[in-house]
């Protein structure tokens, strides 16, 4: 049985002022899974990402067209307020960046400007919770005070995803989110991928292609700003349909 | 080592050391240069910081003062009496003629002491006054005794009075407080920078209120919030623009606005704050938009992306992380409004007052108007008190600006 989108992309058209940079994109987000946008730089992959929570609002110049739905609604409707939707999907960039404050301040920070806590020991347990499933607790529990920029790469990537899930959204976008990490901590952030798909639909971008292989479950290619392929991860990394998806998987190509 | 040509690295070499040399020599000359204007400052200020006194006692007799209307004694003659008292060796009228070796401030100073104890009637009091400018200049060793009584400020009669009173022990030489505690006047030894000090607050204490609130305000709307557009393009470069328009003709705008047109007060720091905020304004913009650009975009992209608005991340988050840029070039600006003379002067803040003001709306001077009427001025004692004033102006500034680094150091961030 074919479960409902939680995200549907119909006919994405992206324009940086005179320059295409998507064209036409139909992809569907399954909820409880863990959905990959593969492809060469500069394919469009991270363009399609910022077109999921409307970042690419706040670049002078972006042209979206076409229709994305977050549950059947349209996020490009005027009455969706991008403010919103922001927290509704979370993001977690591709070099760390935490803010110069606290760790608690960190995670504190999103449930506060929503509102999402109702006095000092909800919040309490808004941080603890979302740096529990960040996997981050146990390592940080005892100095939540001092500065998130004071941690390891690692963990303050952890952090940003503890930030990220303290809004409660329901989709988490990951923009190459490894791609600053070390093989230890890329195998940590990994493993709370795993994890965080029992909750969330996730996306993420990646240039690692046994990346892609170990943590989605559909993996997208993009070349060129077209959606090249969309389909089950084993399917696309073990028979290709398209010849440039073969390309690209077999390094001939990007 | 195929195209290894020795002659080309030799030039390559001579050129580095060529530009080294330039530069230590360039730096070596500023300092030079520096070193010449403070140490001329000091040289010539340095005898302002001290103050010939003489200590005399002032027969009070009920002749002089009626103890029913004190205020309207005639203490000018109580003064000459005094110097009769103190030169017993000379003839009355010659002593009497002496007491213009006190400071004009003597017969005040004596009246107040008088109205503060009206017991004092009848016997006499000793103080300590100020000597007029002349024998401060003796003392100080700046009029040469040896130069033909014709040509000389003061005769030998005059000095060899003050060095009987000298060898009585009654001279001393003071730091001069009176610097920087009078008000301005005419006469040297009573001059001080109040005037000019409280003067020069008010205006920058006025310049700061405007200033900050409205650079920071039209620094964030078009770093943050304005359409990039050709409007704003040209805002831009009008503001740079304007940060580069020449102080006088600030001056003349106000003038013109706020005296002419608005009525202000002439003469006020008030007017002189809002001419200076003029000035300033460019500065702290281009100073906060220079701040709010090294903002690194990754924070503003981490508060967008978990929903802040765009009001929430100017406010939590690059505003905060900007400040201490901000501190420092508006820090800068104000000291550069602080040392602004040309505007002043348009305005009429150069005006003699031997008051300082009371509120920012009264006539004042600033410190450097007031080193322009003191540079203006004949008399031989503001000489040195010009110099000195410009060292006071001259701390100030380097005060402001060890502020501006020390806030600098302390609250950059680290990414």
């Amino acid at each position: 049985m074919q479960t409902p989108s939680k995200i549907s992309a119909q006919g994405v058209n992206v324009h940086y002022g005179t320059t295409q940079a998507l064209q036409d994109v139909s992809v569907e987000i399954a909820p409880a899974t863990v959905t990959a946008f593969i492809g060469p730089s500069g394919c469009g992959k991270s363009t399609f990402l910022r077109c999921l929570n409307r970042m690419n609002d706040t670049i002078v110049g972006c042209r979206v067209e076409g229709r994305i739905t977050l549950d059947g609604q349209d996020i490009y409707a005027p009455s969706v307020d991008p403010v919103q939707l922001r927290a509704q999907v979370g993001m977690v960039f591709q070099k760390p960046n935490p803010f110069p404050k606290s760790i608690y301040e960190n995670v504190a920070y999103g449930p506060r400007i929503h509102g999402l806590a109702r006095g000092r020991a909800d919040l309490d347990e808004i941080v603890e919770k979302s740096l529990r499933r960040a996997a981050l607790w146990g390592e940080v529990k005892d100095r939540l005070d001092a500065p998130g920029t004071g941690l390891s790469g690692g963990q303050q990537q952890r952090l940003c995803i503890a930030r990220a899930i303290a809004t409660a959204p329901e989709v988490l976008l990951m923009d190459e989110p490894c791609s600053a990490l070390d093989p230890i901590a890329t195998a940590q952030v990994e493993e709370l991928i795993d994890e965080l798909r029992a909750t969330f639909a996730v996306v993420i971008v990646t240039h690692s292609m046994q990346q892609a292989a170990r943590v989605s479950q559909k993996t997208a290619f993009f070349h060129l700003g077209s959606l090249v392929e969309f389909g089950e991860t084993g399917q696309i990394f073990t028979t290709p349909r398209d010849p440039r998806t073969e390309s690209y998987i077999t390094g001939r190509i990007g | 080592m195929a195209h290894f040509n020795p002659g080309l690295l030799r030039r390559r070499k001579r050129n580095e050391v060529v530009l080294r040399g330039l530069g230590f020599s360039a730096l070596a000359l500023a300092a030079l240069m520096l070193a010449l204007l403070v140490g001329s400052l000091v040289s010539t200020g340095w005898q302002a910081f001290t103050q010939t006194h003489i200590r005399i006692e002032f027969p009070v007799s009920a002749e002089r003062v009626k103890p029913d209307d004190i205020a309207k004694g005639n203490f000018r003659a109580a003064v000459q009496d005094a110097m009769q008292a103190a030169l017993p060796g000379l003839p009355a009228p010659e002593a009497r003629k002496l007491s213009a070796m006190l400071s004009n401030g003597a017969q005040f100073r004596l009246r107040d002491v008088v109205l503060a104890d009206p017991a004092l009637i009848g016997g006499s009091v000793a103080l300590t006054v100020p000597v007029s400018d002349p024998y401060d200049q003796l003392n100080k060793g700046l009029i040469d005794r040896a130069t033909p009584e014709a040509n000389r400020r003061l005769k030998d009669a005059e000095i060899a009075a003050f060095d009987t009173l000298a060898a009585e022990g009654r001279v001393s030489r003071p730091l001069n407080w009176a610097l920087l505690t009078n008000a301005d006047s005419r006469f040297p030894e009573l001059a001080g920078l109040r005037g000019a000090l409280v003067g020069s607050f008010y205006a920058l204490a006025t310049c700061f209120l405007l200033a900050f609130p409205l650079g920071i305000g039209a620094a964030v709307y078009l770093e943050e919030f304005a359409p990039k557009n050709r409007l704003s393009d040209i805002i831009e470069i009008n503001i740079n623009n304007l940060a580069a328009v020449p102080s006088v003709v600030f001056g003349l705008l106000a003038l013109a606005v706020f005296l002419g047109w608005f009525g202000m007060p002439r003469s006020s720091p008030f007017v002189g704050g809002l001419t200076l905020a003029l000035m300033t304004l460019p500065t702290i913009i281009i100073a906060t938009r220079a701040a709010l650009k090294a903002v690194p975009p990754s924070i503003r992209e981490a508060a967008l992306g978990i929903g802040a608005s765009r009001q929430q991340v100017v406010f939590h988050h690059v505003l905060p992380l900007a400040m201490p840029g901000i501190m420092t070039g508006t820090i800068i600006g104000l000291a550069q409004a602080l040392g602004e003379t040309a505007p002043l002067l348009l305005i009429g803040m150069n005006a003699f007052l031997t008051a300082s003001p009371a509120t920012p709306f009264d006539a004042s001077t600033a410190l450097p108007t007031q080193i322009f009427l003191w540079a203006d001025s004949p008399e031989r004692g503001f000489a040195s008190r010009t110099s000195a004033a410009i060292l006071v102006l001259l701390t100030f500034l380097a005060a402001m600006n060890a502020l501006a680094i020390f806030l600098r150091a302390r609250f950059e961030r680290k990414w």
